[in-house]
Formats: C-alpha cells, structure tokens, sequence
C-alpha cells in the first residue's frame, strides 16, 4: 500500500511540474519574446551561449564524426559496403548526432550556467529588485537567453555538422584509405538539403528546451547556496532528457513520409 | 477623513497548509513613516512582498492611494510598480552591472532614460547617500555591507517614488553603522516627502526612523500606534519585544 501511495505521489507531483513547466513557457513566450526587447542583453546572451559554446561543440563533432567513421567501414566489411561510410557519416552527422550531440553539450554548459546564474539572483532578491525597478524579469532575463539560445543553436548545429562531416573525412582518408576527391564527392551527391534542414529545425527546437530549463529552475531555486546547486543540476538532467525525448519525437515527425 | 496613501485590510496569506499572514489590518499616511517590528519568521517581509505584487494574498484588500492592487496585472501592475521603490535586505545590487548602472537601472530601463543622463543623476544619488563618485564604475562585488546598502538606498531613490519600502536595513551592520544608515534614510525620505514602511527587529532603527510603528506577531498587527508611544503602549507583546525578554506572551518558536 505505502509502494503504490509513493508511486501515486510521484505521478501527480510529476504532473504538477509538467504543469508549472507549461506556465513558465506560456509566460516565457508571452511576456518574454514580445517587445520592448532588450537587445544589449539580447547580443550579451548571443556571445554567450552560442559564441563560448563553439570550442566543445566543434571538438565533439570533430571526434564523433570520426568514431562514427571507424564505425561504419568496421561494420561495412562484414557485407563488402565499405564504400558507404562517406554518405553515412554525412546522413548521421546531419539528421542526428550533429543536433543531439551539439545539444546535449550545451545543456551541460549552457543550462547549468543559466540555472546558476538565475538561481543566485534568485535567492538574493535580484529577480525581485527588478520588478520593483520597473523591469519584467521576463522580459529582461528570460527572453534574451530563449532568444539567443534558438538563434544560435541551429548556428550551432550548422557548424557542428561541417566539422563532424570533415572529422569522417580525415579518418576515413588518413586511416581507412579514402580517396579525397571521391570522399567529397560521394558526400555532396548524397546529402540532401532535407537532412540539414531537419537538424537545423531540431536544433532550434532543443535551443528552446536548454534555455527554458535553465531559466526555469533558476527562477524557482530556494535556500541559498545549496539550492542554487540543486537548481543546476536540475536543470542540466532535465534539459538532457527533454532533449532525447523531442529528439525521437522530431524524428518520426519529420522523417514520417 | 480622506483613506491613508496605504491601506492594507484583513490580509491573508498562506504557503500550502502554513498560514503566514492571517488577517493583517495597518494604514499609513501620505508621508509617513510606518515601521513594522516583529521577530523573525512573524511574515514581515511577506507583508511587503505582497504589497510590492511579488507574492498575491488570497483574502484581504490593499489599497495605494485609493485603487486596489490585488489582482493587478501586466501594464496596470508595472505602472504601480512605477511608484515603488525597494531597499532589499541584501540590498540585493545586480553583480553583472557596474555600481553607477545599479543606480541608474530605474532610470535607464524604467524610465528610458540616456545613460549619459542617468549616469550625472546616479552620481549625485551616490553622493547623496556618503559615497563618491571614484566608485561608480567598480563591480559591487567590491563594495563592503554598509556601502552595498548605501548603494541599495541610492537605487531605490534614484527614480524618485513615492513609496518606499525597506526590508531591515540595519541588520548585519554595527550600531554605527546602523545609525549613518537609519539618517541616510530619515533625511533622503525628507527630501522625497516619500510615503514609507520599514520592517526591522532593530528597535534603535525604528524608534529614529518610524512616524508610527506596528507590531505584527503570529501573522496579526497586535499593536499600532504613534512611535514616542510604544514606551506607553502597555501592551504586553510590545513590552517583551521592545525590552527583549524572554519571559511573555511570545511563544518563541525554535
Ligand atoms: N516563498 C515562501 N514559501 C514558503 N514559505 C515562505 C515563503 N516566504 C516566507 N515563507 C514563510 O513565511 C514565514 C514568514 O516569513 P517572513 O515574512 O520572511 O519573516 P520575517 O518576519 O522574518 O521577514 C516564515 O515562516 C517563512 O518560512
Ligand atoms: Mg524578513
């Protein structure tokens, strides 16, 4: 009895953050991407998130694209179709790993410092001070970094995909004896501009989750220092789940012809 | 008899099942000074928070100059917003920006003021409240308590309202200290002719500060009245608190 009753009480109090979650969007979108619009903080949260964000992004494709590589010409032996790394790197990179991989980095970097950053604010009554400052802290905070999160992302993403594309191209030319020209090539005749587009759509879309997560559990951290901690960490777990989550939705929905 | 500049009738609060304010009845006049004594825990910053729209009674009425603010929301609550200012606790100085654009953020965002302008405004706010202008530009990080307070206060006058509100401004300080502040805040009130509520368990602070002073014990105003009587109230909440004894009607709770 007591197992079911604690099962129960955490389906309705998931239910209940699903539900906060949604009003925090609903006001994230509402209040916070409608004008006056605060483009210093707008460009600030830019350099940011999308800017810093560049190294760990680009080295995780680089290294991906590579295993991913090694992979395909490991497996592809075993039915004589060697030849088909270029354009699977190319396909993976593009529709999945690119998006989720970038995405998933910067969770962890972006998430968390958002999550902290607000969460201190937070409990010194900065958030507050702004209200009685004439300033919507939707307005001021979370809509610059929802904004700047989703125009980056699929910047992100984009770059993640050239360099994930060429970290295919030099182990498949440096140690699995690809030719450079017909590595290209077979690249560009089989990438279609759908499976960038999808990625890009995806990127934007998991920009959205990362910024919302952390800008929802820093609004809401209690309890000084350990709560802020506590924020963060919520944040970047709930941030990577939701991702995967729309990951799989988003896929099936646009690769569903 | 016009209704005082602040009205606050039978306010409730509650957090889930913890019922904070249970039925708070307190008024101020149009430039007064009404301070607020209570222990800790006694919900006087969650009277304030609820008069500043941050947090939104369940009962009650409270009234600024005649209108309603319970339930305002969007332009008509950033509006009355416009009438408030607010010394935190904390002080609660945005660490992202300089000393002088905390001054001048009601002036810049608030009011859409140009910087160029706001920042001459936020320097003489500085000077105003005893610091110079060879601070403007350094991160608040630097700044000591009692400076940080300083530069609190200096941010909430800067826009000049017409209400302002101070959550303890003496606590964490030395007597001294506390003392500079409790006249910074006397003579910037003065000046501003500012309608005011302070809530302090500094009873030197609210002696020098309050026009009127309440007290509020266990969610209740148990005590109102002018403040060169509370030493007369005989009233025996105000007895305890006001001589610090353990002995009472105050239950303490540990
Ligand atoms: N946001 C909140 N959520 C839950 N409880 C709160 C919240 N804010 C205040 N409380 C509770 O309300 C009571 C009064 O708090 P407060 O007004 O801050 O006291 P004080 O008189 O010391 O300023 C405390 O017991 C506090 O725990
Ligand atoms: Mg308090």
């Amino acid at each position: 009895m007591t197992f079911l009753a604690t099962i129960g009480s955490f389906i309705f109090s998931m239910f209940a953050e699903v539900g906060r979650v949604s009003i925090f969007a609903r006001d994230a979108v509402l209040r916070g991407l409608l004008p006056p619009w605060y483009f210093r903080q707008l460009f600030e949260q830019i350099i940011r998130i999308g800017y810093n964000s560049l190294p760990v992004v680009g080295l995780t494709a680089f290294f991906t694209g590579g295993a991913l590589a090694l992979q395909i010409y490991i497996g592809g032996t075993r039915y004589n179709a060697e030849n088909l790394v270029s354009s699977i790197v190319a396909l993976g990179i593009t529709r999945e790993l690119g998006p989720v991989m970038a995405g998933l980095m910067v969770t962890g970097r972006v998430a968390a410092a958002i999550a902290a950053e607000l969460g201190t604010m937070r409990v010194t009554e900065q958030i507050d001070a702004l209200t009685t400052l004439s300033t919507n802290p939707f307005k001021y905070l979370v809509g610059p970094r929802i904004l700047a999160a989703v125009i980056t992302m699929p910047i992100l993403v984009g770059i993640a995909d050239i360099i994930g594309i060429f970290g295919g191209f030099v182990v498949g030319t440096s140690s699995l004896g690809f030719n450079y020209a017909a590595y290209i090539k077979n690249t560009t005749d089989f990438v279609q501009v759908a499976d960038v587009t999808s990625g890009l759509i995806k990127a934007a879309v998991f920009g959205f989750i990362i910024a919302l997560m952390g800008c929802y559990h820093g609004f809401n951290s209690k309890g000084g220092a350990q709560g802020v901690g506590r924020a963060t960490t919520n944040a970047v777990v709930s941030g990577s789940i939701l991702i995967l989550a729309a990951n799989y939705a988003l896929t099936s929905l646009l690769f569903s012809e | 008899m016009p209704e005082p500049h602040i009205v606050l009738e039978n306010v409730h609060k509650s957090f889930g099942t913890k019922h904070v304010l249970k039925g708070v009845n307190v008024g101020v006049g149009k430039g007064r000074s009404l301070v607020v004594i209570g222990g800790s825990g006694s919900g006087k910053s969650v009277t304030l928070k609820c008069i500043l729209g941050l947090l939104h009674p369940e009962k009650g009425s409270i009234r600024v100059g005649g209108k309603e603010i319970i339930g305002l929301e969007g332009p008509a609550l950033d509006q009355m917003m416009g009438r408030f200012g607010m010394v935190f606790q904390g002080a609660a100085l945005f660490d992202s920006l300089s000393v002088w654009r905390n001054v001048a953020f009601g002036l810049i965002q608030g009011r859409k003021m140009k910087p160029s302008e706001a920042r001459v405004i936020a320097i003489d706010k500085l000077a105003e409240v005893g610091l110079g202008a060879e601070l403007a530009d350094i991160s608040p990080a630097e700044l000591s308590g009692g400076m940080r307070k300083r530069v609190g206060l200096a941010r909430a006058i800067a826009p000049e309202p017409e209400i302002i509100f101070f959550d303890e401004p003496t606590t964490g300080l030395d007597p001294i200290m506390g003392d500079v502040i409790n006249n910074l805040i006397v003579d910037s009130v003065k000046r501003l002719g500012a309608t005011t509520i302070t809530i302090t368990h500094d009873m030197a602070s609210a002696r020098k500060i309050g026009d009127d002073i309440a007290m509020i014990y266990k969610g209740k105003i148990v005590w109102c009245g002018p403040a060169d009587e509370i030493d007369r109230s005989n009233n025996p909440y105000v007895d305890q608190f006001i001589h610090g004894r353990e002995e009472g009607p105050i239950e303490i709770e540990l």
